[in-house]
Formats: structure tokens, C-alpha cells, sequence
């Protein structure tokens, strides 16, 4: 670049100031300005709007936003006093600053209202770091607080005063708190909430006067209804203007309402000065938020960069936690769109409140108000300007109703984010005939890649009125569950037979390894016996976990993550030999990468001979008990969580399931051991063990629930033994537990009654098919060695049986091999868009 | 660029050593080939999958969908129709299949030229 160096100033680092220097430092590779920062504060930038969680015990340091910057000046401490825009010179008391762009990003002040006694000592803003500091060190030794404005600063500040040990007093003129964001409905909500916290509320009063007491500082608010409230500390909540004056005394045109005045591009009529943040009136209008002083930032970043970018409007939709309740409000919140129409929902028992502003029609959403329960609110605030998701109630329930599910979803959501297929894509694709989720796949590729939006495909069905069948497959017009209960019942071993007896065709991909898995629950022999082999995927085929380049990795079993020098030593020999690449995994074992099919039975053969056995992770099967290290070392464990889980992988290791299975184990409630994120989970207690089942990682997160408490070692077996083999019985293909309790009529309690209180007289069926597992079990990959005829089958090439798989090949990366990564032979398929049409949504 | 491919028939195996609905993959002519044993007769087709870019069609499971046989991939499950190698869940994708005869117990396949 011969261009020369331009000088550019900006006045203020706060949020949005640091902002967009970040923004502009990131895209000026060219190094075209050299940029200089004037800040009032001694503090680099902080995030404000987090500036209450230091009363709540994070360190303010915690809250810096500010990354250092070689090619920044910052100039703390040393705020701007005037701009010469004639000589382009920007002033300081310490000197003066030539531009040749200028930005102002000097925020807000807080408003003070004029009332006598705001210069009391013991009355403040809440603004700054300084600020909160300075509340703190008054707090200490008084009683009593009060704060003028009942708006979201002024209830944040009501919290830090409560939570500095104050009796609290929120006035507040309008007639409701939160006015700006809230109905007077939603208000009468949060008063309640309020209240109950401890926080005494006036509303619809102006404060007169604020009196000092015998030592000269605050001590009490006058009202206008005569009333007086006392308060040793005061805070000044009662809105925020945009600071101007530089502005002001350059002559720049002002807004409105106060403001630098600039246009969308956010400059203002001086051509080379520019305001961003709450500073700034972008067509007249300030904005409090930083959203959208991001986007101001983000304007000026990429006009002085030579780009055209404008501001996009502000969205002023808000969500946030005030003094424990959830409170969001979005788009027309207060309904002053013409002809529009509410719909409110309020619930005393839940204490929420929501209101939805509908248009005329009561078809497109306007916006709406959430109080106490706003887990709504993505998909309502995704929504506004569009249809409405769903009936109005279904969007207002509660958490947890029908509503919650994929159903609810706006057409712009992502339901497969593997291959980008958002919810219009689907519904489109419904219209088009999709009635199945094969169908789905195909023509949208939703669930083609990991496959775990395949359950909200199913609901996407559901909601557009789809009947689908519980068939599992073309070839079978049972459920998993009805075809277990068949095989069971009738005795029937092969997959042959049954297809020729109670389905059609020659099966598939779905219904072959489902029956493998149903043959093995029952414990029907080894899986790669006889016609069994052709049924299992090519995981359980080769015993082995399929990887992206046709290798396969290799999972020893370490029971409880318990392992030996030797052991260890042993892995560590077999990865070295083999030049295997090796990745301690989350379920506290030890997984070998890179392994050819040719390869497997001789690394087995090692690793049998060290003493280890099939970890199953290539099965949908138990996996690993995970587990702390429990009372034998720990200060804190108060059981032997590692002796438990060891005893329950050997006893579950190999049961074959609808889904894989994972368990853990914790020592002590602190559960190190992370055990409520597994299928079941145990936590010792100080008279025995509390069992949580239904839990699991992944896709969609969920906590396991407490299922039963303080049981003996014997009784917690006998438990999970029920639990794991009524799973096994009657979940569907590849549900996992959670979704299994979810979709069972009457849920955790249903489950209770049948595992505890044998309701169904099933127990002791249930209890005998998991002795029979126990004793039933043999190691698969030391019956493999032992067998020609399995060993036969791993090969790479059955006409070249010395040659391994060229395609194979690796390259080095942190000191290990992994795959070469090569181009898909057609360039790259699987990113392709599907073009499906305009999307199209049916009323 | 691949081998320049003659027409001959290259014996792969004895049909006996072919699980039924089960594959192996094969070397002909440094081609990988995944050669199937159904109940409606065998099956060749390229052992590379063509969405994946892995070599692994031949672990793939076959079956039938609406009375066609057909294979899925091991590796993201996509179902190939195996008369004709046409992607039943991805339009445009196809594999490649090749002739494959059984003469005298043993299994013989000849490359099918580039299309």
C-alpha cells in the first residue's frame, strides 16, 4: 500500500467504543489507521451490562473487555475537552490530538431529575465500576436503601442493594415497574416477585425531596402523596442520556432528543466525524441497548474501511434475569401497532405472565411480553413479523407442554445443522408429499449426516398433521417392541424367520441391525454366529468403530476408568506397534484410531493377552461406567464410587440395547464423576446410593431424574437391573432412555410403580432375563480369536489377503498419524444445497 | 487417472467363501471392488463410497427397498439400488456397478469401462 497512514481518534471506551476499534483493527489489514483512544475512566473497557455481578461476587476483572492492542493508544484517564473542527484537533488537559477521522462513543450519563437533595453524600448513580465501589463502601453499617426508577437499571440496583443487606424502597412515577418493557399486567407480576424478595415498592409517585439526617448525609425520600420513605442510601436510576456535549460545542447538529445527530451510516454533518453507542442519535433516535450499538460500531468499522455499510435498524427485543424472574419483551410489546389484538396468559400458580400482540388478523406475530417463564422466548422473538408457530395458548403454556417440541419451531429455525435444513425446508418438503422421514431425508437431507434431528422430524410430521405409522420399516409393520415381545415369545432365532413369518421382503439397514440387537439382548449367542453376521452393522461387524477414511478404532474395556501400570503400558505398546493414534476418551478409557480391518484381530490378540476385553464402544450397548475416585483416596467421598462402578460395568458390559448405554458413578454429592448426564447415574450418600436414570449428553443435554434414594448396594442393583432390562423390552430403535421415560404414558411414576412396586407383575421376568445376561456373558473379541471361521471374515481384500487397503494413509499431526484428508470423488457432495422451491407455509 | 481397464473376467473367489447378504471387497486390476451375495444372485459394484470418499462399500448392508435389492453405505447409511447403482436418497449420486458371473465355484468380475 503507498496510501498514507490516516490518523483516527476516538473519544470513549465503553462497550461499544472498544467494539469498534476491535472491529476496525480486525478488518484494517492494511494498517490505514493509526488509531488513538481518549477514555474518561481509569478502566479499560468492561462489559456494563454485566456491572451487578460484582455484588453477587465476580471480580471486576472478570468483566474486562479489553484486549491489548499494539496498534492501539490508549489513553486512560484522559477524557476529550473540546474538538477544533477546523484544525481537525481533538483537545485533552494533557494535549491535543489531530484527526483525520473522529469518532465519538462517549454513551450516557445517568439522568439526575431535578429534585432537591441529589448532591447529598449517600446518593448515587449506577453507572460505573466507581459507582458500584462507592455504593458498596456507603452501604457498610446502614440499614435502609431506596432507588428512584422502577425500570431495569433501577431494579438491578434494587437487587445490589438488597443484596449489600439493605432494606429496600423502589419509587418509581409510572404506575407499574418496568414500564418501558412491560404491560401493566406483566408489572403487577413483577411487583409480586418483588415484593416476596423483600423489596418495598411505590409506584405512580414522584419523589418531592430526599432529606439528610444528624450526620449530613441522606436519610429519607419525600413523596408526593405525602408519604416519606427511608433510605440512608440513595440511587439515581431514572434514565440515561446521550452524552453530547463535545458534539454540542463543535456545533454538530443534535437529535431530537438530544443525541449526535447522524445518518444511517452513522456520520455525522461533519463528514469526517462519526458517533457510534448510546452517543449517538442514528436518524434521530438514541438507542439504550448494546445490540444496537453493536451495529453502529460494526457501520463505522466498515465505511471508514471504504465499505457502505448502514445501520439495520434496531431490535430492542430484550431477555434477562432481574432479581431471579425472567422478564422478556419483544417487537410491538406494548401493542400500539392499529388493529392489533392481545392475547394475555396469566398463570397464579406458575406465577407467569406472557402477552402475544397479534395483527388484525390474528395471523402474524407483532411482539409480546414474557414474565416468570420466558423460555419462549427464541422461538417467539424468531417469529415476530411471520406466522404464528402455533395457537397462541400451545406458544403460552408453560415449559414442558407440547408446545416445547419441534412443532414450535420458526421456519428460519435450523433442525438439521449438519447440511443447514431449517424448518421451512422441511414443511416445504411435507407439502411437496414427504410423509415419512425416509422421505424427509431424501429430499431435504435432514438427519443424513449425525442423525439427531431425526426425532424432530417425527414431530415435524406430527405437527403437519402426518399420520405415521409405528411400523419400524418397509418390512415390518411392528414396533421394536412388538417385534422383541414376538422374538421373545415364539422363540424365533433368525432373521429369516421372521421376516418370512411376520414381515416381507429381504430387510434392510433399519430392521437387520435391530434384530441383531433384540437377538443379542436375549442372549441368543454370539453375534457374528451364523446367518447373525449378515444383520450387524459394519460396527458390530468387525467389532470394530468405523471411522470417516474406512479405518476403525479400537476401545479396550477399562472398568470405572480403574487401570493398571501394566495396563496402561500394554495400550501404550499396542498403539506404538501399530502406529495407532491414541485419544484418551470422555467415559475414562483409552480409544486407538487408525486400525485396518487386517490389523484388528492382531491388535485384539495383544490386548487380549495384556487382560483386556471388548469395550462394546462399537455397540449399542453399555459403554463405560464412569466414576470418581470415591472414599478410598478422596477427603470427600463418603463410598467406594470406583469398587461400585467397576462391579456394575462387569456385571452390564455386553447387554445390547436399543441405544448405547452409559452410566457413572459419583463418591459424594459434589458428583465429580458427572454421573446425572448418563442413562443412569449413581451418587453416594452418606447411608447408601441415590439412583438418577434417564440422562444423557449429546444433541439434546438432559439430566437424569432422582429415581430412588438411600438404597443398599443390593437394592440399587436389583433397580438398575429392571430398569436397564424393561428399557431393553420396550424402547423403540434407537431411543434412548430419556426419550424412552419421556414418551411412557404417566412417565417417571409409571416407571416407579412397574420396576418398584412390580405393578405389572413383570419384575421377576425381568429379573431373571438380567441373571441370565450375567452368566451368559463371554468376552467377543476372545471368542473371535479363538474361531477360524469369524477370524476369516477380517481381511481387506478377499482376493488378496496379504495386501492391505491402499486408500488407508496417513499423515502426521501432533506427533500421531491421522487420515489424509482428500476431496469426496465428486468434489464435495455432501455440501451441496438442495434447491426445494419456495418454502411454504400452510395455515 | 485409473489403470487403462481391459475386458477380461478376473476370478475373485470361491462362491463359497461368500457369506450370503454379506460383502468382501476386492482388488481387480487395482480397481476396489465390493462383490455381494444375495438371494437373488451377486452383485459388483465400486468398493468406493461415493458420498464419503471411503472404501467401504463392501461393509455396507443389503436389503430391499419396495422389491429392488439394494446397499447402504456403512458410512452415513445413503441406500443404493443395486440393479442400476442409482442413489434412492440423493438424486444424481450413483455407483458404479460391474459384471460379476459365477463359473466353475468361483466368483469372476470384469471392470466396467468408464461411463
Amino acid at each position: 500500500m503507498t496510501e498514507r497512514v490516516s490518523r483516527l481518534v476516538v473519544v470513549g471506551n465503553g462497550m461499544v467504543g472498544q467494539r469498534f476499534v476491535e472491529a476496525l483493527r480486525a478488518r484494517d489489514t492494511d494498517g490505514r489507521w493509526r488509531v488513538t483512544v481518549l477514555a474518561e475512566e481509569r478502566r479499560p473497557a468492561y462489559d456494563r451490562v454485566r456491572l451487578s455481578a460484582v455484588f453477587d461476587g465476580v471480580d471486576a476483572g472478570e468483566l474486562n473487555l479489553h484486549t491489548p492492542d499494539a496498534g492501539v493508544d490508549l489513553r486512560l484517564g484522559e477524557p476529550a475537552t473540546g474538538v477544533d473542527r477546523a484544525r481537525r484537533v481533538v483537545t485533552t488537559a494533557a494535549g491535543e490530538y489531530p484527526y483525520d477521522a473522529l469518532v465519538l462513543a462517549t454513551g450516557s450519563y445517568a439522568f439526575v431529575p431535578p429534585v432537591d437533595g441529589t448532591d447529598l453524600p449517600g446518593v448515587f448513580v449506577y453507572r460505573t465500576l466507581d459507582d458500584l465501589s462507592a455504593i458498596r463502601e456507603h452501604a457498610r453499617g446502614r440499614r435502609t436503601g431506596a432507588v428512584i426508577g422502577g425500570g431495569l437499571l433501577g431494579l438491578e440496583a434494587a437487587n445490589a442493594l438488597r443484596l449489600l443487606g439493605l432494606a429496600t424502597s423502589v419509587v418509581e412515577f409510572a404506575p407499574r415497574l418496568m414500564p418501558v418493557q412491560v404491560d401493566e399486567a406483566g408489572g403487577a407480576m413483577l411487583r409480586r416477585y418483588v415484593e416476596e424478595l423483600g423489596v418495598t415498592p411505590y409506584l405512580g409517585v414522584a419523589t418531592t425531596a430526599l432529606r439528610t439526617g444528624p450526620d449530613g448525609t441522606v436519610a429519607a425520600l419525600d413523596l408526593a402523596d405525602g408519604r416519606t420513605v427511608d433510605a440512608e442510601l440513595v440511587v439515581v436510576a431514572a434514565g440515561i442520556r446521550p452524552r453530547d456535549e463535545l458534539a454540542r460545542v463543535a456545533g454538530l447538529p443534535l437529535g431530537p432528543r438530544g443525541g449526535v445527530l447522524v445518518d444511517a451510516s452513522c456520520r455525522t454533518a461533519d463528514e469526517r466525524i462519526w458517533a457510534v453507542g448510546e452517543c449517538a442519535a442514528v436518524d434521530g433516535v438514541c438507542h439504550g441497548l448494546v445490540a444496537p450499538g453493536y451495529a453502529t460500531a460494526e457501520v463505522v468499522a466498515d465505511r471508514l474501511l471504504g465499505g457502505a455499510a448502514t445501520f439495520p435498524g434496531a431490535d430492542t427485543a430484550t431477555k434477562l434475569k432481574l432479581l431471579g424472574v425472567d422478564v422478556a419483551s419483544f417487537g410491538d410489546a406494548h401493542g400500539v401497532t392499529p388493529g392489533c389484538l392481545d392475547v394475555t396468559y396469566t398463570d397464579p400458580a406458575t406465577r407467569s405472565y406472557a402477552k402475544l400482540v397479534l395483527s388484525d388478523d390474528a395471523r402474524t406475530l407483532l411482539g409480546g411480553v414474557l414474565v416468570g417463564d420466558a423460555s419462549a422466548y427464541p422461538t417467539l422473538r424468531a417469529s415476530v413479523g411471520g406466522p404464528l408457530p402455533a395457537p397462541p395458548l400451545a406458544l403460552l403454556a408453560p415449559a414442558g407442554g407440547a408446545g416445547a417440541g419441534a412443532g414450535a419451531l420458526p421456519g428460519t429455525a435450523q433442525v438439521c445443522s449438519c447440511n443447514a435444513v431449517t424448518r421451512a425446508d422441511l414443511d416445504a418438503a411435507i407439502a411437496g408429499g414427504a410423509t415419512d422421514v425416509p422421505a424427509l431425508k431424501a429430499c431435504t437431507r435432514a438427519g443424513t449426516s449425525c442423525g439427531s434431528c431425526v426425532p424432530m422430524l417425527k414431530q415435524l410430521l406430527d405437527a403437519a398433521g402426518v399420520r405415521q405409522s409405528t411400523a419400524l420399516c418397509e418390512h415390518f409393520d411392528h414396533s421394536r417392541q412388538e417385534l422383541f415381545d414376538l422374538i421373545r415369545v415364539r422363540g424365533i432365532s433368525t432373521f429369516s424367520r421372521l421376516v418370512a413369518e411376520h414381515g416381507r421382503g429381504s430387510g434392510c439397514d433399519i430392521c437387520k441391525p435391530v434384530v441383531a440387537s433384540i437377538l443379542a439382548s436375549l442372549g441368543t449367542g454370539h453375534v457374528l454366529d451364523g446367518e447373525q453376521a449378515s444383520l450387524q452393522d459394519t460396527n458390530d461387524h468387525f467389532l470394530a468403530n468405523l471411522q470417516r477414511d474406512g479405518s476403525y478404532s479400537v476401545v479396550p474395556r477399562i472398568p470405572g476408568g480403574e487401570i493398571t501400570p501394566e495396563k496402561l503400558i500394554a495400550i501404550g505398546e499396542v498403539a506404538r506397534d501399530f502406529r495407532l493414534y491414541t485419544k484418551i476418551t470422555g467415559g475414562q478409557r483409552i480409544d486407538l484410531f487408525g486400525a485396518r480391518v487386517d490389523q484388528l484381530p492382531q491388535i485384539w490378540r495383544r490386548l487380549v493377552d495384556a487382560g483386556f476385553e471388548s469395550g462394546h464402544a462399537y455397540g449399542k450397548a453399555l459403554r463405560t461406567v464412569k466414576s470418581c475416585v470415591g472414599d478410598t483416596w478422596c477427603r470427600y467421598g463418603v463410598q467406594d464410587s470406583v469398587g461400585l462402578a467397576v462391579a456394575l460395568e462387569l456385571r452390564y458390559r455386553g447387554l445390547r440395547a436399543p441405544h448405547k448405554l452409559k452410566s457413572a458413578v459419583s463418591g459424594c454429592a459434589r458428583e465429580c464423576a458427572e454421573a446425572r448426564s448418563k442413562d443412569f447415574g449413581v451418587i453416594a450418600t452418606e447411608t447408601g446410593w441415590n439412583l438418577y436414570v434417564g440422562g444423557n449428553g449429546g444433541f439434546r443435554p438432559r439430566h437424569a431424574d432422582l429415581f430412588a434414594t438411600d438404597l443398599s448396594t443390593a437394592e440399587l442393583v436389583t433397580l438398575i437391573d429392571r430398569f436397564l432390562m424393561y428399557y431393553i423390552r420396550t424402547a423403540d430403535r434407537l431411543q434412548r432412555t430419556a426419550a424412552w421415560i419421556e414418551a411412557m404414558d404417566g412417565g417417571l411414576d409409571h416407571l416407579r410403580s412397574v420396576l418398584v412396586d412390580d405393578s405389572l407383575g413383570l419384575c421377576a421376568d425381568l429379573d431373571a432375563a438380567m441373571a441370565r445376561h450375567v452368566t451368559g456373558y463371554s468376552d467377543e473379541w476372545r471368542d473371535v480369536l479363538e474361531d477360524p471361521d469369524r477370524l476369516r471374515r477380517f481381511t481387506s481384500f478377499v482376493n488378496a489377503p496379504d495386501v492391505p487397503d491402499p486408500s488407508i494413509t496417513f499423515t502426521q499431526e501432533r506427533g500421531q498419524p491421522v487420515p489424509v484428508r482428500g476431496t469426496p470423488p465428486d468434489g464435495g457432495h455432501r455440501r451441496q444445497p438442495v434447491v426445494l422451491g419456495l418454502p411454504e407455509v400452510r395455515r | 487417472m485409473r489403470p487403462v481397464v481391459t475386458l477380461d473376467w478376473t476370478p475373485v473367489c470361491p462362491l463359497d467363501r461368500l457369506d450370503p447378504d454379506r460383502g468382501v471387497a476386492a482388488l481387480v486390476q487395482d480397481v476396489q471392488v465390493a462383490v455381494f451375495r444375495t438371494t437373488d444372485g451377486l452383485y459388483a459394484v465400486d468398493n468406493l463410497d461415493p458420498v464419503g470418499g471411503a472404501y467401504v462399500m463392501s461393509r455396507g448392508l443389503v436389503g430391499s427397498r419396495g422389491g429392488v435389492p439394494t446397499l447402504a453405505s456403512p458410512l452415513h447409511k445413503q441406500v443404493y439400488d443395486l440393479t442400476t447403482g442409482r442413489c434412492l436418497d440423493l438424486p444424481g449420486v450413483t455407483l458404479r456397478r460391474h459384471p460379476v458371473r459365477c463359473r466353475d465355484g468361483l466368483v469372476e468380475v470384469r471392470l466396467r469401462q468408464e461411463e
